[in-house]
């Protein structure tokens, strides 16, 4: 790293513009970060049920394909011809009996083996292969595949530790609040571009103090508010997160005069957007960030993965994947259905933070030399009882810094 | 004869006239931002959806956007106005190839491509959302209104938010 990349003496209180923008951090966050050590969210096996079935998808900025074999197993394999590269999976999600790249054909079973090369032998005795070319050194490359009740993840890395360690306990036992090994439904699919870092998509959503001041329509509501019981929560690396609130008992106070956007005598038309009923125990969101690529959102009764891919040190997509309960009847789909409505890039709620991510990226590009102050709640990072800090992006942080050595 | 019968047996031509000038009326009223009267070409039990073509076609019933009742759309019009942060914009919006599908127990139902252009402070217009509309118009209160619309985008991705209605 050069001399440009000096992380700034504070520490993980000040977070130096350059990280959003420069191309050599972004290189080394795809070879440290996404093809390193981490356990990558693909899919939900919901979207694959039958053998056969895969889903083309990415991790960082690399694509893969996720299928399902003849055999019931789940298969990773990189999205890219062992012939010549050719990203040979074209659709977002289908059915296959085996992959074949249409430019010279090399064909590929479920798993990845290669299994036909035409002209292999040559044609009329001319050409072919090499005799001693082994169809076992030249299939699709496989990643390292791990699933928990429903959910699979993958992992370029040879060496890593079981999932359930990755994720650490306080972490699992969220996890395992919403995926408890239940059938699992889609619901439907979301994307968007938004036009900044990714990491940006992760402070933000480690960010449980801009929650109460950004969203009005949050405050208006009564939805969320500075002074509701809430938590926020890390595993012992700092690299996984979770904003937990419930409801209490909440009233205009002094503190919430400093939300200036507080509007008395507000409603909605409809309500039946606001109508959620008690699903979960104890708490009414929680949402989880998984590094390097996952949120898992329980905002009340909607439930969806937000997928974080890489485009380049400027730009993200998140891929949005709603779910609901395959017991689930027509009702609680419904109330799911209708609270998606707050989220998405079209979201009541979410809408504030894409166009927010744009504006911070429009500021922090044309600034590396700057710095973002990071202190609200202290200079370092632990778990804490309310939601006006900034500790779970501190945290998110000093474990970045760890993985990329700068 | 009331009006719903007036509609009934209008000529195809003039039926396609009245179509053109509603959907003219429609788009106007969004792209000059008048979005206060938007629910007003919608009747009290209605559906508006924001579908990408990726659910519809595979049944999964996520929209983007969902209003189920003419209130619905006015709480998106106070989101609009009121609690959304961002940035500035303009939007036009086109529709052609309209498609009327005839009559069925009252109900119109009309087809249209459309195409949402979005011009943002230091970008160029961009094509910002195209697809069909799918709808289904009754009359109501002397005129056609609209009972359903779907807007079915064909792009997986929405260039970062969908703040206006399409
Ligand atoms: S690149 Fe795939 S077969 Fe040649
Ligand atoms: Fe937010």
């Amino acid at each position: 790293m050069g001399a440009r990349h000096v992380w700034p003496q504070e520490g993980i209180s000040r977070i130096p513009y350059w990280i959003y923008s420069d191309p050599e951090i972004y290189a080394r966050e795809q070879e440290r970060i996404f093809c390193g050590p981490s356990w990558n969210y693909v899919a939900l096996e919901a979207e694959l049920p039958r053998s056969g079935d895969f889903k083309r998808t990415f991790i960082g900025e690399k694509p893969v394909v996720v299928v399902r074999d003849q055999q019931g197993s789940i298969n990773v394999v990189e999205n890219r011809c062992a012939h010549r590269g050719v990203q040979f999976c074209q659709r977002h999600l289908g059915n296959a009996v085996e992959f074949m790249c249409p430019y010279h054909q090399w064909t590929y079973d479920l798993k990845g083996n290669l299994i036909g090369v035409p002209f292999r032998r040559g044609v009329k005795k001319q050409g072919g292969m090499p005799a001693d070319f082994d169809p076992k050194n030249h299939g699709l490359r496989r990643l390292r595949v791990a699933c928990r009740h429903g959910v699979i993840f993958a992992s370029f890395a040879s060496e890593l530790e079981p999932l359930e360690e990755y994720f650490g306990p306080s972490m699992l036992a969220l996890f395992d609040r919403v995926f408890d090994g239940r059938e699992l439904r889609v619901l439907g699919y979301s994307r968007q571009l938004t036009p900044a870092n990714w990491k940006l998509m992760f402070e933000n959503i480690k960010d449980p103090y801009h929650a109460s001041l950004l969203h009005v329509f949050l405050l208006s509501f009564g939805l969320f508010r500075a002074d509701q019981p809430s938590k926020v929560q890390m595993d012992a690396t700092g690299r996984h997160g979770a904003l937990i609130s419930w409801r209490g008992d909440q009233k205009k106070t002094e503190d919430n005069a400093d939300m200036k956007s507080l509007i008395d005598n507000f409603k909605l038309q409809d309500a039946t957007l606001l109508e959620p009923v008690r699903e979960f125990p104890e708490y009414t969101v929680v949402m989880t960030t998984l590094w390097p690529n996952l949120i898992i959102q329980q905002q009340s009764n909607t439930l969806a993965m937000r997928q974080l891919i890489t485009r380049g040190p400027a730009a993200f997509e998140l891929a949005w994947t709603y779910f609901g309960y395959a017991a689930d009847d027509e009702d609680m789909t419904r109330r799911r259905l209708r609270q998606a409505n707050l989220m998405g890039p079209a979201g009541f709620v979410s809408i504030d933070d894409s166009e927010v991510m744009k504006f911070s990226q429009a500021g922090v590009g044309p600034y590396p030399e700057g710095a973002g102050v990071m202190e609200m709640g202290g200079r370092d990072w632990k778990d804490e009882q309310h939601m006006v800090t900034e500790s779970v992006i501190r945290a998110f942080y000093a474990y970045y810094r760890q993985v990329m050595q700068i | 004869m009331n009006t719903a019968e007036r509609y009934l047996t209008l000529n195809s031509r003039d039926l396609r006239l009245e179509l053109e000038e509603l959907y003219a009326a429609y788009t106007a009223c969004l792209d000059e931002e008048r979005f206060e009267e938007w629910p007003e070409f919608f009747v009290e039990q209605c559906l508006y959806k924001i579908v990408p073509r990726e659910n519809f076609e595979r049944g999964l019933p996520l929209a983007t956007w969902l209003c189920e009742s003419k209130g619905y759309l006015a709480d998106r019009v106070t989101a609009i106005r009121k609690t959304a942060v961002y940035a500035p914009r303009t939007m036009r919006r086109m529709v052609s190839g309209l498609r009327v599908l005839g009559w069925k127990e009252g109900v119109l139902e009309v087809r249209a491509n459309y195409v949402a252009l979005e011009t943002l402070q230091d970008e160029f217009t961009r094509v910002f959302n195209t697809g069909q509309y799918r709808d289904k118009l009754v009359a109501d209160g002397g005129r056609l209104k609209f009972k359903e619309k779907l807007c079915i985008f064909d792009s997986l991705l929405v260039p970062n938010s969908l703040i206006y209605p399409l």
